[in-house]
């Protein structure tokens, strides 16, 4: 078994355009269930609107395209009804974070065992590139045409102070951690908030001096800083250099979950 | 068998949902609707179902859909405000094929409007409130065993044609308690299965596909986005769209005749009442006390589709009289299908018609 098996080849090719970053991130995902030894037929995956969350429907089990911003709160039902399924959610950053904000904080609070893998390229990719809440200050949109004037959101910190039992944060240059921060999360009961940072060339890279994929990946390979490295700096008294982008475990905690199979 | 219970409206309809069947309930509190939540709060972890106070409607909703493709009977219960904040999950529901109940206990509006008086303002809106064309089942009880009797044929309804079904109750029948005979089992009308080897949105004549259901090994993708018999996105192809919402639609519109339920007194009548929920209890009392077999009486249980069939009954018809807790919107359906005259007697803000008001309507026809 490999993450191929988990592919509904009959809907390839994706949607995806050259050089985007989510396909990194399913296979990353697939490869954490299947390593896990998640059984398909006790899996599903559900996700709202946009590119990311086109994925569950290049997967074979079953799975839930829902609306705009509710992925969380659909899946919130699926889990209640049955805990003894597996459930994965793939949502945006524009999914997650603005239409879908208060749905992730509560079930944060709730944390209910669910795992959610967000693919953050920083901009509503579907649509053509507007600008969302995790767009970087002073980025260009489509509808920041002179730079965002709006502080991004940081999605982590957001979780782990609703209360989510496991919080981390990868690029999807980071092919090996975020697998591996995935498994840990499907592992671990109550929610698992995985924020992967994806580049999207077509409609984040092109108007942001990136005119590459390579580039946009690049810029994450270089810009990445491990959370234990940010925190020794500042405990040096260090200056942490501009637009990095802090990756590594942030929570790994053990808080009552909801909808968690007690073994008799 | 039967037991004798007293009751409010409120908890026949939570009742109801528990002898249906329905094991999930997810929603958010509500005036006047909120005793169904409070009532499935204490007896569904009593029954190993699922109760979850949702931090919004439209979370509530999303999550009886969710439950309801792991093959639980789902339920959510509102009213105005937090119906309209539903729509968008209505949709989906109807696009998907999700059966589930969803209960407006009708309060008057718009905006936050009368929260604790009754309308049936939202008569429209539960026909028509989501984008696009469909067709959904609504149901208009008129008593608190109704609440009950009617929440059952709701969730067999619900299964049988794969769509959202609302329970359009009102402030009045919510509120009020009466004393029933509440039967000890009820009918149930169970999802057919999707047999093996079937895509999973290739339906039966009857315009309905078996049901895939969760964790069984179909792996079936459900999307809100057009899609093919395989359940996949194919939102570009004009056919594969227009086939799939013109079955959505006829899968109900043409079974308007087997869901029709309807009560026929007088049908000899001249001069007609037509009546769904709370207002016909006013014009049973004016037939009371008039007994006169020129004044008959349509009660729909049964609102959408509408049961065009049932004014049929009344062949000596002459005019039609609608009393309604809105500004007419029923009585404008059914002018689309008589010939003769239709009074509308509109009557807004959180009171019944009295008998008085609607025996001065007759006073014109005598």
């Amino acid at each position: 078994m490999s993450f191929s098996d988990w592919l509904r080849q009959d809907r390839l090719p994706h949607i995806y355009c050259v050089g985007c970053g989510n396909g990194t991130v399913i296979n990353c995902t697939l490869s954490a269930v299947d390593e896990a030894g998640w059984k398909k037929e006790e899996t599903v995956f559900v996700s709202g609107i946009g590119c990311s969350s086109r994925a569950p429907g290049y997967i074979v089990t079953d799975s839930l395209h829902t609306t705009h911003g509710r992925p969380i709160a659909f899946a919130t039902g699926v889990k209640l009804a049955k805990p003894g399924l597996h459930i994965v959610v793939f949502t945006g950053d524009g999914d997650l974070a603005a239409i879908g904000g208060n749905h992730f904080i509560h079930a944060c609070r709730r944390n209910i065992d669910l795992t959610v893998v967000c693919m953050n390229n920083q901009i509503y990719g579907m649509t053509g590139g507007q600008g969302s809440p995790t767009t970087p200050c002073g980025a260009l949109s489509t509808t920041t045409p002179y730079g965002s004037k709006e502080p991004a959101f940081d999605l982590c910190d957001l979780a782990i102070a609703a209360g989510a039992n496991y919080v981390s944060r990868w690029t999807s240059f980071h092919v090996m951690e975020l697998t591996r921060a995935i498994k840990t999360g499907l592992g671990i009961p109550g929610l698992s908030f995985i924020e992967a940072m994806v580049q999207c060339p077509t409609n984040y890279g092109r108007r942001n001096k990136f005119k590459q994929a390579i580039d946009q990946l690049e810029y994450m390979k270089t810009h990445s800083m491990l959370k234990q490295k940010r925190e020794r700096l500042l405990e040096e008294g260090k200056p942490i250099p501009d637009e990095m982008i802090v990756v590594g475990e942030f929570v790994r905690r053990n808080r009552p979950a909801l909808g968690v199979v007690h073994e008799a | 068998m039967t037991r004798r219970e007293f009751w409010q409206g409120n908890t026949a309809c939570a009742e109801g949902a528990l002898a249906a069947g329905c094991r999930f309930f997810g929603g958010y509190p509500i005036t006047p609707s909120t005793e169904i939540a409070e009532h499935m709060a204490v007896k569904l972890p009593k029954l190993g179902g699922t109760f979850i106070q949702m931090e919004d409607e439209i979370a509530g909703i999303a999550s009886i859909i969710g439950a309801s493709w792991t093959g639980e009977r789902s339920m959510t219960a509102t009213s105005g405000p937090g119906f309209s904040l539903m729509m968008e999950n209505i949709g989906y529901a109807v696009m998907t094929e999700t059966p589930c109940v969803i209960v407006n206990v009708q309060r008057g509006g718009p905006s936050t409007g009368q929260p604790t008086m009754a309308a049936q303002g939202d008569m429209m809106q539960c026909r028509f409130g989501s984008h696009g064309d469909y067709s959904v089942i609504a149901l208009s009880p008129a008593s608190v065993l109704e609440m009950f009797s009617l929440t059952v044929s709701a969730f067999n309804l619900a299964d049988k044609f794969r769509v959202p079904v609302f329970l359009m109750a009102d402030e009045i029948v919510g509120h009020m308690r009466e004393r029933i005979d509440v039967p000890e089992d009820v009918e149930r009308t169970e999802r057919k299965p999707l047999p093996k080897g079937v895509l999973p949105f290739h339906a039966d004549p009857d315009g309905v596909p078996g049901f895939p259901e969760f964790g069984k090994g179909y792996g079936v993708h459900i999307t809100g986005l057009t899609h093919d018999e395989r359940g996949y996105p194919c939102a570009t192809s004009p056919k594969v769209h227009a086939e799939l919402v013109t079955r959505l639609s006829e899968k109900i519109e043409s079974a308007r005749d087997a869901i029709a339920d309807y009560e026929v007194v007088n049908p000899s009548a001249e001069t007609v009442f037509i009546t769904y929920g709370a207002p016909a209890r006013t014009v049973q009392q004016v037939l009371h006390d008039e007994d006169n077999e020129k004044i008959g009486h349509l009660r729909l249980k049964v609102v959408w589709p509408f049961p065009e069939s049932a004014l049929k009954k009344f062949g000596s018809a002459k005019r039609f009289i609608v009393p309604e807790l809105n500004l007419g919107q029923i009585a404008r359906e059914i002018e689309r299908h008589v010939d003769q005259p239709v009074i509308r007697v509109p009557k807004i803000g959180g009171e019944l018609h009295t008998p008085e008001e609607l025996r001065h309507v007759l006073e014109a026809f005598r």
